[in-house]
């Protein structure tokens, strides 16, 4: 193996006509991969307002079969859960993360959501997870594997919901690692998701639900105004 | 897989008279191309984006082996394996030997490129591990014992009644009277059978359509969630990258990323994006224990700095396939290797040898188009004209187009004999075109004239009515 690794990086070197990296070149290296330098981030999202990236998020989300509920408070979650739940005529037992972003959600308000929280399984219907921010450019949701936030939770229910709140949406993919490296170490998981599951392979027909969830359902938190 | 590619002609001529092919096709060559117009027109910054994915590429090639290094050293800092192969062989057996050492009995994959070209299913059937294809076209190919035809698009070849055949021969333990018409109704079988596998499986083993050297992951891109509950669900997680597949930085890959799935399948953003690094964190609920990455040689260290250092850049994502008036053809299958279109026109001949593969970079009509949508700007036409080259110079081609070749060749270097030539046989096929100016059949140019007219010459050659033209203008008065 270690011979396999010294030939190829021996055969690339004498591709490019040089041996090992070393003084300045190789410290150019280092620096531009602490830097973190953003290329061009396209200004779809960039150069509106939070108002506006909130509008775009859910403008871009609904777009890819994503359907979004704006609610006031985390105290209206509960029902938001519930009507959309039995508009889909879906069952309203739900698996919820453990994730404390989840924690001042009343779900004692509707008494007939039955809640079991942590790690879903094979035949959850319905999971109800957070998420760390949104991508307005595309509509895209971002997750990260945790303790309190199993990467299962996001694929295996045929109904996934996922809890917004409005400053958790920012422009662009680069703001989302923005936020990672803020958070600490990298999660073993990061899920970005743009809509419901899909597939084109039989004669290029769109069929949602392929392998992961069939329904992707958004309740975002917050006054439009904020 | 054992390439075919040297009966491109008969496969490509089998292809063309194939009805039902040419029905699936059909779809094929107009669907993608329309949907990645419409999402390139709806961002501004597109063409910058490709310039900036270009730089990237090209910086990464520029320091391939110190980003190895250090995405490695990242890989291990975060609990996780790096194998380095060489080969094909090598690749296989280090699967295998993770496998074995999982006691594993299945194995679920998402798709991957690479493991199509180290032929790893076969290898791990041949020793006792079932290997389950989770991607819903690369699964129907799957069953159906073919490769896939297209790179991100595997049964794009097949119509649905064939695919229902397949279900129904596959998934024999369901009715067999069921209704199967619908794509939705096949779509939802697949996904029962294929959630047990998931369930039940000892590894899960992905692609990677990047690894990133500053944090030491693998990005993978699905619209279906397989890879996802490939590699979240069994205790181990394989993934199969070649070398070329590093970026610097998650900066880096994010604009790489907005130039994927607009080109590939016209999508803004494809549904999943996944980065995954190192095995599950102790306090993790959920995620793979052990985290592996095969990395893959198999011939690219030999392109660096060498006439195809460019094809390197290539991220897989299939325009130059969907935009390919060849490909639209005759499907993938014809081209008789992994990479089929003018992707695998240059890349094949490279991996395998030209003198296995020297009909495919001959089998383009050089119209640019390939280079037009390429995010990561790869001269296509140009390295196709280079294998050609090098064919012509190895005396690998037939020998009737090698003598046919110098003579053009000889001639065309003596202008005045090339006019005089020129002049003669433009003016002979005119004339003997007459008045319908195309010919039925014409001898040693059957290959056209099989199938369409020949169209005649107006009777004089473009230098001898340019240099009338010239003449008169000069004539006349100002």
């Amino acid at each position: 193996m270690t011979d396999a690794r010294d030939r190829i990086l021996g055969g690339i070197r004498a591709g490019l006509g040089r041996g090992r990296l070393d003084g300045d070149a190789a410290r150019a290296v280092e620096a531009r991969l602490a830097a973190h330098r953003r290329n061009l981030v396209p200004a779809r999202a960039a150069s509106l307002d939070r108002a506006g990236q909130a509008k775009l998020f859910i403008a871009m989300a609904e777009e890819v079969d994503a359907t979004v509920a704006e609610v006031a408070s985390a105290a209206a979650v509960p029902d938001a859960v519930a009507d959309y739940l039995s508009r889909q005529n879906l069952p309203s037992r739900l698996v919820v993360t453990t994730d404390k972003q989840l924690d001042d959600i009343p779900w004692d308000a509707r008494p007939l959501l039955a809640i079991r929280k942590g790690r879903a399984e094979d035949g959850d219907a319905v999971s109800v997870t957070a998420c760390v921010a949104a991508i307005a450019e595309t509509g895209t949701l971002m997750l990260v594997s945790g303790r309190d936030s199993p990467t299962r939770n996001n694929f295996l229910p045929d109904t996934h919901i996922v809890v917004l709140r409005r400053d958790q949406v920012v422009a662009a993919y680069e703001d989302g690692w923005d936020r990672l490296r803020e958070a600490g170490a990298m999660p073993r998981t990061v899920n970005f998701i743009t809509g419901p599951s899909r597939t084109a392979d039989i004669e290029q027909r769109l069929v949602l639900g392929a392998h992961g969830p069939r329904r992707l359902h958004i309740v975002l938190i917050g006054d439009a105004e904020d | 897989m054992q390439p075919t590619s040297q009966n491109f002609a008969a496969n490509a001529h089998r292809a063309l008279g194939n009805p039902t092919l040419q029905r699936a096709m059909a779809m094929t060559r107009t669907g993608f191309s329309e949907k990645r117009a419409a999402a390139v027109a709806r961002l501004p910054e597109f063409d910058a984006l490709r310039d900036q994915g270009v730089a990237i590429k090209n910086h990464v090639l520029a320091h391939l082996d110190c980003y190895l290094e250090t995405f490695e050293r990242n890989v291990i800092a975060q609990g996780g394996v790096v194998h380095w192969c060489r080969t094909a062989e090598e690749a296989r057996e280090t699967v295998l030997g993770i496998c074995r050492a999982a006691g594993a009995k299945t194995v679920t994959k998402g798709k991957s490129m690479i493991g199509e070209e180290i032929a790893l299913n076969d290898f791990l059937e041949a020793n006792a591990i079932a290997p389950v294809e989770t991607d819903l076209g690369e699964y129907i190919v799957q069953i159906r014992h073919e490769t896939p035809s297209h790179i991100i698009a595997p049964a794009s070849h097949l119509v649905r009644e064939q695919i229902a055949e397949s279900f129904r021969a596959a998934h024999a333990h369901l009715p067999p009277g069921r209704p199967l018409e619908d794509p939705r109704v096949m779509c939802d079988e697949a996904r029962g059978v294929l959630r047990e596998k998931f369930l039940a499986a000892d590894v899960g083993i992905t692609g990677a359509n990047f690894l990133v050297a500053e944090t030491g992951s693998s990005i993978i891109v699905t619209n279906e969630g397989n890879g996802d509950l490939t590699q979240i669900l069994p205790k181990v997680h394989i993934v199969l990258a070649s070398i070329e597949k590093i970026v610097p930085t998650l900066e880096d890959a994010a604009t790489l990323l907005r130039l994927l799935a607009r080109s590939a399948t016209g999508q803004e953003f494809s549904t999943y994006t996944t980065v995954s690094t190192g095995p599950r964190r102790e306090s993790d609920t959920d995620g793979p224990g052990a985290y592996h990455v095969v990395l893959i040689d198999n011939g690219r260290s030999a392109l660096i700095g060498g006439e195809f250092h460019d094809m390197l850049r290539c991220i897989r994502c299939a325009a130059c396939l969907n935009h390919c008036p060849i490909y639209g053809a005759i499907g993938g299958h014809a081209y008789g290797w992994v990479y089929p279109g003018p992707m695998g026109a240059v890349l094949t001949p490279a991996l395998i040898g030209i003198a296995g593969a020297g009909h495919l970079p001959n089998a383009s009509t050089l119209c640019g188009r390939c280079e037009e949508v390429c995010p990561m700007r790869i001269p296509l036409p140009k390295m196709m004209r280079s294998w050609r080259e090098r064919e012509f110079s190895q005396n690998l081609g037939p020998k009737a187009q090698r003598r046919g070749l110098r003579l053009w060749a000889m001639i065309a270097m003596r202008p005045a004999l090339y006019r005089f030539v020129s002049d003669a046989a433009s003016r002979m096929l005119g004339a003997l075109g007459g008045a319908r100016g195309r010919f039925r059949s014409l001898p040693l140019v059957s290959g056209w004239t099989d199938r369409r007219d020949l169209p005649a010459p107006e009777g004089k050659s473009f230098m001898a009515a340019w240099a009338e033209r010239q003449e008169a203008r000069a004539r006349a008065p100002r």
